[in-house]
C-alpha cells in the first residue's frame, strides 16, 4: 500500500533494475535496438574511413541508415542534442549531414570541407554521436576523424582516437561499444544486456535479427575482432606514414 | 588456320527426358597424367561461319562472325502471359552416346557408369560436376611456351591447397559468345582463360571440359599519390568482344582502369632467315651472298595475351561495370555515380552519358550498382541503384542520360519494412535477357524479371534465401549485408540462376516455377554423383540431409556465376575454386 502522495515507481525503470533480462517495456526495447543499431552503424562509418578505399556504396547505405534513424528518432521525441561545447550554439534540429559521417569517402575529388562547417550546428550532433573523436579533437570535429589525406596535425589526432578505438576494442569486452560511447548522454544499456534481453519486441521488423547474436558474448566481440583485423591494416599504414 | 567458332545445336530446354550420366569425382585439373598441350584450332566446322541472323540494331554493325543463338535472338512478340516460345527439339546427334565414366585428364575413372536416372526432384534436370579448376598460382609467371615445366608446378602447387592464397580468390566469370572461351578475374590482377575441349569422335567423352588456354597479369596494384590510397588490382568485370578475326578479344577492368586484351595464337614460326648466325648475333654482311626467303613452319601452339588498350583516367569513383556495346564499336563503364562512354580505338576520350553525383555530396544517397546495354538496340541501356530501382535510358534522347526514359521500381511492402529495407533493396546486379525483352535484378534476398513494358513492379519474383530476412541485423554487423551476389540468364531465357552463401546456388525455371538449391564443394561432390538438391530447414524439425539456417557458413559465397551461352554448361566460382557443371544429354 502506498501513501497517499507517493508516486510509483515505473514499472520499466523497475524492471530495468531488477536486470533487464525479461519484460523490458517493448516501446524501450525497441528504442533499445534502435540505439544499438545506431552505434553500430556510427562505428561502422568511422571503421570505414579507416579502410585503404572505402566503398562508397556500403557508406552511403549506412549513412542512409543512420539518417532514417535518426528521422525517427527525432519525430519520437528521443533525439537529445548534447549542450554544445561552446555557449551560443542552437540547438540542434537538423540531421546529421551525410557529408559528416562519410567525409573521408566522397571528399576523394579534393573539395575541400565546408568551412561552414565551424559554426555550431553540427557539432552538438558530432559530439552526440561520436564522442570519440570529440572527446579528442572539440575544436576540428570536422576535420580531424574522417580525412584520411588531411594534414599532419589532424593525422595527429586522428591518431589518437584510433588509439582509444583500439584501447576499447581490444579489451574483447562486450561492453567495448559502451566503453566507445561512454559519453553519449542518452540512456544507454550493456550490449550484452540488451542482447540478451530482448525477447522480441512487440515491434516486429527493426533489428529483429538482433536476436540472432542472442549468443551475446560472442557477439560483439567477433565484430571486434574483424575489426580488429582492419585496425591492424590502419596501422600499418599509419605507422609507415 | 581460323579457328572458328563452334555451333552448337544442343537443346536450350531443360527438361525430364534428359537422362543424367553418373560422374566421377574432382581432382584439381592438372591431377591427371596427359600432358597439357593445347589443342589445335579445331577443323573449320562447316556449318559454323553463319553470321548473326538477326540483329534488329539500327546502327550500321561492324560484320561480325557470331554463332547463332537463334532461339535467343528471335523476337518474341507473344504477350507476356504465354509461356516463352518452346524451342525447337535439337537435331539429334544419332543415337546419343553415353559419356563413359572418364572425364578427361582432371577425373580418374573408377568404374563404369552407373545405371542412368532421371532426375525427379525439382525440374531442373540433374547436375554433374564436370571439373573443379583451381585458379594457378604459378602459371602466370612462366611462358606458356614452357607447357612441361609449367605443367610440373602446377602439379605441385595445385594439390597442396595451402598454396591458394587470398589474390587467387576469383571475382569474375564470363563466357564468350561462343561458349567456347571461359574467362576468370582474380583478385591478383590476373586472367585466366579456360578453353574448351574439342570433341573429337573417339574421346566424345572430354565434351564439356576446360583447359587453361591462356592466363596474364591484367592489372597491377597501384598507389594513388595524390590522395594516398591505394587501387587495388582486383578484377572486377570481364566482358568478350564477338569474334571477328582469328584473334579474340576482352575488356577486364579494375577499379579505375579498363583494358583490351587481344588474346591470340600463334603456331608457326618464320625460320631461314640467313642474316643471322646461331647465337642470334648479325653476320658480316660481307659474307652474305644469298638471301633466304625465310618460310613458315608449324611450332607448339603458343597463346598470347597483349594489352592493346588502356581507358585509364576517367573515373573517380570504383567501377563496378562494363558492358560491350550491340554496335561493337562502343563500350560503357560505370562507376558509382558516373557512367562513361568509349570508342575502342579512342583511349583518351569518354563521354560522360549518366552522372548522378549531387553538386552539394551532402545530399548524396543513391548510388550506381550496375549497367549494361540492351543486348540488340545500341543506344538502349539500363542501370540500377543503391534504391532497389532500374533507369532505362535512350542515348539518341540526349547526349547526357540523366533523365531516364524509363523508371523500374517496385513499391515498398509495409509489412516487410525494417531499418534494412533499404540496404536489402540494393540492387546488386542487373542483366538483360539474350531476347532483350526483360531485365533481371537481384537485390539481397531476392531475385525478379522486370519487362521491359512494366515499370511499377516485376513480373516474377523469386526468393533465393529468405530465410535470411531474420537475420538480418547480424549480417549488417558482419557486413555479409552489402555482399553483392550477380545473376544470369541461360541461354534461353527459361532459367534464372545465381549464388547464396554455404557454397549455395540456386536455379529458378520460369516455364515450371520451379527451384533447385546446389551446392559447389568439394566435401559434397562423391565421385560419380548427380549433385543432390540441397535444403535449408529454416524451422522446427530439421530431415536428413537439410541445413539449418545457423549452420550456414556465411564465409563461403557464390557471387560470380556463368551460364555457357548456348548449352547447359555453368561455371561457378567459390573462392578460389571454378565449378563447371553440366547437364547430360541422354
Amino acid at each position: 500500500m502506498f501513501a497517499r502522495g507517493l508516486k510509483r515507481k515505473c514499472v520499466g525503470h523497475e524492471e530495468d533494475v531488477e536486470g533487464a533480462l525479461a519484460g523490458l517495456k517493448t516501446v524501450s526495447s525497441y528504442s533499445l535496438q534502435r540505439q544499438s543499431l545506431l552505434d553500430m552503424s556510427l562505428v561502422k562509418l568511422q571503421l570505414c574511413h579507416m579502410l585503404v578505399e572505402p566503398n562508397l556504396c556500403r557508406s552511403v547505405l549506412i549513412a542512409n541508415t543512420v539518417r532514417q534513424i535518426q528521422e525517427e528518432m527525432t519525430q519520437d521525441g528521443t533525439w537529445r542534442a548534447v549542450a554544445p561545447q561552446a555557449a551560443g550554439r542552437a540547438p540542434l534540429d537538423r540531421l546529421v549531414s551525410t557529408e559528416i559521417l562519410c567525409r573521408a569517402a566522397w571528399e576523394q575529388e579534393g573539395a575541400c570541407p565546408a568551412p561552414g562547417l565551424g559554426d555550431g550546428h553540427t557539432q552538438g550532433p558530432v559530439s552526440d554521436l561520436c564522442p570519440v573523436t570529440s572527446a579528442q579533437a572539440p575544436r576540428h570535429p570536422q576535420s580531424s576523424v574522417w580525412e584520411m589525406d588531411g594534414p599532419r596535425e589532424n593525422r595527429g589526432s586522428f591518431h589518437k582516437s584510433l588509439d582509444q578505438i583500439f584501447e576499447t576494442l581490444e579489451t574483447k569486452n562486450p561492453s567495448c561499444m559502451e566503453e566507445l560511447f561512454s559519453d553519449v548522454d542518452s540512456p544507454y544499456y550493456d550490449l550484452d544486456t540488451v542482447l540478451t534481453g530482448m525477447m522480441g519486441g512487440a515491434r516486429p521488423g527493426p533489428c529483429e535479427g538482433l536476436e540472432g547474436l542472442a549468443p551475446a558474448t560472442p557477439g560483439p566481440s567477433a565484430s571486434c575482432k574483424s575489426d580488429l583485423g582492419e585496425l591492424d591494416h590502419v596501422v600499418e599504414i599509419l605507422v609507415e606514414t | 588456320m581460323r579457328p572458328t567458332a563452334v555451333k552448337s545445336n544442343r537443346s536450350l530446354c531443360l527438361g525430364h527426358h534428359h537422362c543424367w550420366e553418373r560422374v566421377l569425382g574432382l581432382l584439381t585439373r592438372l591431377g591427371g597424367a596427359s600432358p597439357l598441350m593445347h589443342q589445335p584450332p579445331p577443323a573449320s566446322c562447316s556449318s559454323s561461319s553463319s553470321s548473326s541472323s538477326s540483329s534488329s540494331c539500327e546502327c550500321a554493325r561492324v560484320g561480325v562472325r557470331v554463332s547463332a543463338l537463334a532461339p535467343a535472338a528471335a523476337p518474341c512478340p507473344a504477350p507476356r502471359q504465354l509461356p516463352y516460345p518452346r524451342l525447337p527439339e535439337p537435331p539429334s546427334r544419332g543415337t546419343s552416346t553415353l559419356i563413359p565414366a572418364r572425364l578427361g585428364p582432371w577425373c580418374s575413372p573408377t568404374g563404369s557408369p552407373a545405371p542412368l536416372s532421371c532426375e525427379t526432384g525439382c525440374g531442373e534436370g540433374s547436375w554433374i560436376l564436370v571439373c573443379r579448376l583451381l585458379v594457378p598460382t604459378q602459371v602466370s609467371l612462366l611462358s606458356m611456351e614452357e607447357d612441361i615445366d609449367t605443367r610440373k608446378i602446377n602439379n605441385s602447387f595445385l594439390r597442396d591447397h595451402s598454396y591458394a592464397t587470398e589474390a587467387d580468390i576469383i571475382s569474375t566469370v564470363e563466357f564468350n559468345h561462343t561458349g567456347e572461351l571461359l574467362a576468370t578475374g582474380d583478385k591478383g590482377g590476373r586472367v585466366v582463360i579456360f578453353q574448351r575441349e574439342q570433341e573429337s569422335k573417339n574421346q566424345v567423352h572430354r565434351r564439356g571440359e576446360y583447359n587453361v588456354y591462356s592466363t596474364f597479369q591484367s592489372h597491377e596494384p597501384e598507389f594513388d599519390y595524390l590522395k594516398s590510397l591505394e587501387i587495388e588490382e582486383k578484377i572486377n568485370k570481364i566482358r568478350w568482344l564477338p569474334q571477328q578475326n582469328a584473334a579474340y578479344f576482352l575488356l577486364s577492368t579494375n577499379d579505375k582502369t579498363v583494358k583490351l586484351w587481344k588474346v591470340s595464337e600463334r603456331d608457326k614460326r618464320p625460320e631461314g632467315y640467313n642474316l643471322k648466325d646461331e647465337e642470334g648475333r648479325l653476320r658480316d654482311p660481307a659474307t652474305i651472298t644469298t638471301l633466304r626467303v625465310p618460310v613458315l613452319r608449324p611450332m607448339d601452339l603458343m597463346v598470347e595475351a597483349t594489352p592493346r588498350r588502356v581507358f585509364a583516367n576517367a573515373h573517380t569513383y570504383h567501377i563496378n561495370s562494363i558492358s560491350v556495346n550491340s554496335d561493337y564499336e562502343t563500350y560503357m563503364s560505370a562507376d558509382d555515380l558516373r557512367i562513361n562512354l568509349w570508342n575502342f580505338e579512342i583511349t583518351n576520350q569518354s563521354f560522360n552519358i549518366v552522372d548522378i553525383k549531387p553538386a552539394n555530396m551532402e545530399e548524396l544517397t543513391e548510388v550506381i550498382t550496375a549497367a549494361e546495354f540492351h543486348p540488340h538496340h545500341c543506344n538502349t541501356f539500363v542501370y540500377s541503384s543503391s534504391k532497389g530501382t532500374i533507369r532505362l535510358c535512350d542515348m539518341r534522347a540526349s547526349a547526357l542520360c540523366d533523365r531516364h526514359t524509363k523508371f523500374f521500381e517496385e513499391p515498398e511492402d509495409p509489412s516487410n519494412r525494417s531499418f534494412f529495407s533499404e540496404i536489402i533493396s540494393s540492387i546488386s546486379d542487373v542483366k538483360f535477357s539474350h531476347s532483350g525483352r526483360y531485365i533481371m535484378t537481384r537485390d539481397y534476398l531476392t531475385v525478379k524479371v522486370w519487362d521491359l513494358n512494366m515499370e511499377n513492379r516485376p513480373i516474377e519474383t523469386y526468393q533465393v534465401h529468405d530465410y535470411l530476412r531474420s537475420k538480418l541485423c547480424s549480417l549488417y554487423e558482419n557486413d555479409c549485408i552489402f555482399d553483392k551476389f550477380e545473376c544470369v540468364w541461360n541461354g534461353s531465357d527459361s532459367v534464372i540462376m545465381t549464388g547464396s552463401y554455404n557454397n549455395f546456388f540456386r536455379m529458378f525455371d520460369r516455364n515450371t516455377k520451379r527451384d533447385v538449391t546446389l551446392e559447389a564443394s568439394r566435401e559434397n561432390s562423391k565421385p560419380r554423383a548427380i549433385l543432390k538438391p540441397r535444403k535449408v530447414c529454416v524451422g522446427g524439425k530439421r530431415r536428413k540431409d537439410e541445413i539449418s539456417v545457423d549452420s550456414l557458413d556465411f564465409s563461403k559465397k557464390i557471387l560470380h556465376t556463368a551460364w555457357h551461352p548456348s548449352e547447359n554448361i555453368i561455371a561457378v566460382a567459390a573462392t578460389n575454386n571454378l565449378y563447371i557443371f553440366q547437364d547430360k544429354v541422354n
